[in-house]
């Protein structure tokens, strides 16, 4: 069961672009409290916004108004190199499209986030080992992402997200690239790591996996938050 | 990040496209060797002329007249008071002024009209006595036959115009005799006077008597070594001047020097060659010199001039020099420019790892500098290679004219350095708007780019 104590706490966060004349309005005045190792869906259709406050709460973008706090910092107010911090240090990221480095190998890939946190050399390999470990692919660390399934190139992502043991894990659409199989492996392997004590934030639009992996659904549409509710799974 | 980790992934990045990157490298040591060879040039010439210059004694000489002499340096003389005589340029004020510190040698200047007779056949001309040390100016570099064998040989070189008017084929003059036929001066009888007491006094006065001396020729000289300031019509056959000095021939200043009576009984010389130690003394010597009551000129000026003309030309050969390396500079713009680009999606997914702006700027910038750095090196080798290949086909051309050899290029340490660290910093300068491009990327926006 999730802790009480709020991880991430947004404030009345809204995030508009301009296009042209017009404005669009990205994330429209959310407030939402996360609390520490929780597993909390995001769910909406396409263009609903949950993407966008994704970004938010990894500090890939800044909000127009509102705070965000994470870690018990304010990170829309924070420098560019303390948000870089951040998102080096307090946060992980998984992505739909895996987002690993081609030509990197698998062991590279992992250890790119300990070179950009300046982990010392010697530390590294023990690092990226135990991140492989908790996703069951040690046997693979000399292969490059091309030689990898699908499933094999999220579950490296995902050791690449937790090798500089964060307190935050983000997903976006994690599942959105793979079958509904090998979909249910990534969900269950952050089910795990949230109940090794992280916080983590998924963004999906599959709400029957939703359900069954995560603590509570968050429902997002035209850029407002609708509903939040617990996940059926938990409830019953 | 760390450096070491920051020139991992830069090399990495760099051996991904290997091909553009080497070309564009490729490009750098293009413009690196245009301007390593063009100041190569600008050196040696410099080097050269210079060389050519010291050897040839022209900086480091002062060239020393009586105050009443004729010859003035094309100044205005001005005649000393009865009362206070001009002082002789005679062998105490040689000794005096080779006694002064910086000064290598003092040499007066022997230089006398005459006839030569060569084949019983009479020729005109001048003769002049030239110091051992006139070996080392560089003007005998490449004569047919030999310098004089010593400081006291009865021999002469001829200068190849006079030789020509000798012999249609000049170098075979070599090893052959000339008489040299010359007017010595001998000193009068004591002057005798009605005067009492003035019996036995030295008349100052001298008679005329023709002398022959045999000369071995033993080269054949191209340059004019004795045409230098202070000559007074090209001498065209050279002897050695301690040998000259033992003729006592005749020359322009006697006559002049016995209707004055102003140097009795002593030899007097029109001119003396002063050497100092180095062109750097040349200015405290003349005043010294001057300080003893005589007239002084040297080539110090003109020298200065030089080296403002050399500076000036050195400059202008690097601005054509640079203007390859502009051009590479735009193809390092253009090769980093289009690979983060091509790693937008990269450079996002850094960012989401948490790399901070100055680890994606820094990134680029180790790549222009490495590529900067690699082109320097392989520009220093091929402008040292494109000098070498210009001085072998200048000393080509010069061999076919009968010319001696020259080093047309020179590449300095210093020059070695300048073009590297020119050439990175070039390199770095056009990873700046690459780089700060890089550095700005939003990686959301970034992330997006497929």
């Amino acid at each position: 069961m999730p802790a009480s104590n709020p991880a991430i706490q947004l404030h009345r966060i809204s995030r508009y672009h301009s296009m042209g004349l017009a404005t669009v309005r990205a994330v429209d005045d959310v407030s939402l409290s996360i609390n520490q190792y929780e597993f909390l869906a995001l769910l909406g259709p396409s263009g609903s916004g949950k993407s966008t406050l994704l970004n938010l709460i990894g500090g890939l973008d800044r909000p127009t108004s509102g705070s965000i706090f994470a870690a018990g910092q304010d990170i829309a107010a924070l420098s560019p190199l303390d948000l870089a911090r951040y998102r080096c240090n307090t946060v992980g990221m998984i992505f739909q499209s895996f987002n690993l480095l081609p030509r990197m190998t698998l062991e590279e890939n992992v250890e790119l986030p300990l070179r950009l946190a300046e982990i010392g050399r010697s530390e590294r390999p023990a690092r990226v080992r135990e991140a492989l470990e908790r996703v069951g692919l040690t046997h693979r660390v000399g292969h490059r992402p091309a030689e990898l399934s699908g499933g094999e190139q999220q579950r490296v992502a995902i050791a690449r997200a937790l090798v500089n043991r964060p307190k935050i894990l983000l997903a976006d659409e994690p599942t959105g690239n793979l079958d509904s199989a090998t979909g249910e492996v990534i969900l269950a392997l952050l089910r795990e790591q949230s109940a090794l004590g992280m916080t983590i934030v998924m963004v999906t639009h599959e709400r029957s996996l939703a359900e069954k992996f995560a603590d509570r659904l968050a429902v997002m549409g035209d850029g407002k938050l609708l509903s939040t509710s617990l996940a059926k799974g938990l409830a019953q | 990040m760390k450096t070491r980790d920051l020139a991992d992934l830069a090399l990495r990045n760099l051996s991904e496209a290997l091909l553009r990157n080497a070309l564009t490298t490729l490009g750098v040591a293009v413009g690196v060797a245009s301007l390593v060879a063009m100041l190569s040039l600008g050196v040696g010439l410099q080097q050269l002329a210079s060389k050519r210059l010291s050897q040839s004694g022209l900086f480091d000489t002062i060239f020393v007249t009586p105050k009443n002499s004729f010859r003035g340096m094309g100044r205005p003389q001005r005649e000393a008071s009865p009362a206070n005589p001009p002082r002789a340029l005679d062998e105490d004020a040689r000794t005096e002024i080779a006694k002064m510190p910086a000064v290598i040698e003092v040499f007066p200047q022997i230089r006398f009209f005459t006839e030569v007779r060569f084949q019983n056949k009479p020729y005109a001309t001048v003769v002049v006595g030239m110091p051992d040390s006139s070996k080392n100016s560089g003007s005998f570099d490449g004569m047919q036959g030999r310098f004089f064998s010593s400081p006291t040989a009865n021999e002469a070189i001829l200068q190849v115009e006079f030789a020509k008017e000798l012999s249609e084929k000049s170098g075979l003059l070599v090893g052959q005799e000339l008489v040299l036929r010359y007017a010595e001066r001998q000193a009068l009888a004591p002057h005798v006077t009605d005067t009492p007491g003035n019996a036995g006094e030295p008349s100052g006065g001298f008679s005329v008597v023709p002398k022959d001396l045999r000369l071995q020729i033993v080269g054949v000289v191209e340059t004019e070594p004795a045409a230098g300031y202070g000559g007074y019509g090209n001498a065209r056959v050279l002897i050695p001047l301690k040998t000259a000095a033992t003729l006592r021939a005749a020359q322009v200043n006697d006559l002049r020097d016995v209707v004055r009576d102003s140097n009795a009984g002593k030899t007097t010389y029109p001119s003396l060659s002063v050497r100092a130690t180095s062109p750097a003394h040349v200015e405290a010597l003349e005043a010294s010199i001057k300080n003893l009551g005589f007239n002084t000129f040297s080539l110090l000026d003109a020298s200065k001039s030089l080296r403002t003309f050399f500076s000036v030309f050195d400059l202008l050969l690097g601005i054509f020099g640079s203007l390859a390396l502009a051009v590479a500079t735009l193809g390092i713009v253009n090769t980093l420019v289009m690979a983060i680009l091509e790693r937008r999606c990269e450079i996002g997914i850094l960012k989401a790892l948490g790399a901070a702006d100055s680890d994606v700027q820094q990134l680029v910038f180790f790549e222009a500098g490495v590529m900067g750095f690699l082109g320097g090196i392989l520009g220093v080798l091929f402008g040292w290679l494109l000098g070498q290949a210009l001085t072998f086909g200048t000393n080509v051309y010069l061999r076919r004219q009968n010319l001696n050899p020259i080093e047309l290029s020179t590449v300095p340490w210093w020059l070695v350095l300048a073009a590297l660290a020119f050439a990175v910093l070039v390199s770095l300068t056009a990873g700046l708007y690459p780089a700060s491009r890089a550095a700005k990327l939003n990686p959301v926006d970034a992330l997006r780019y497929e």
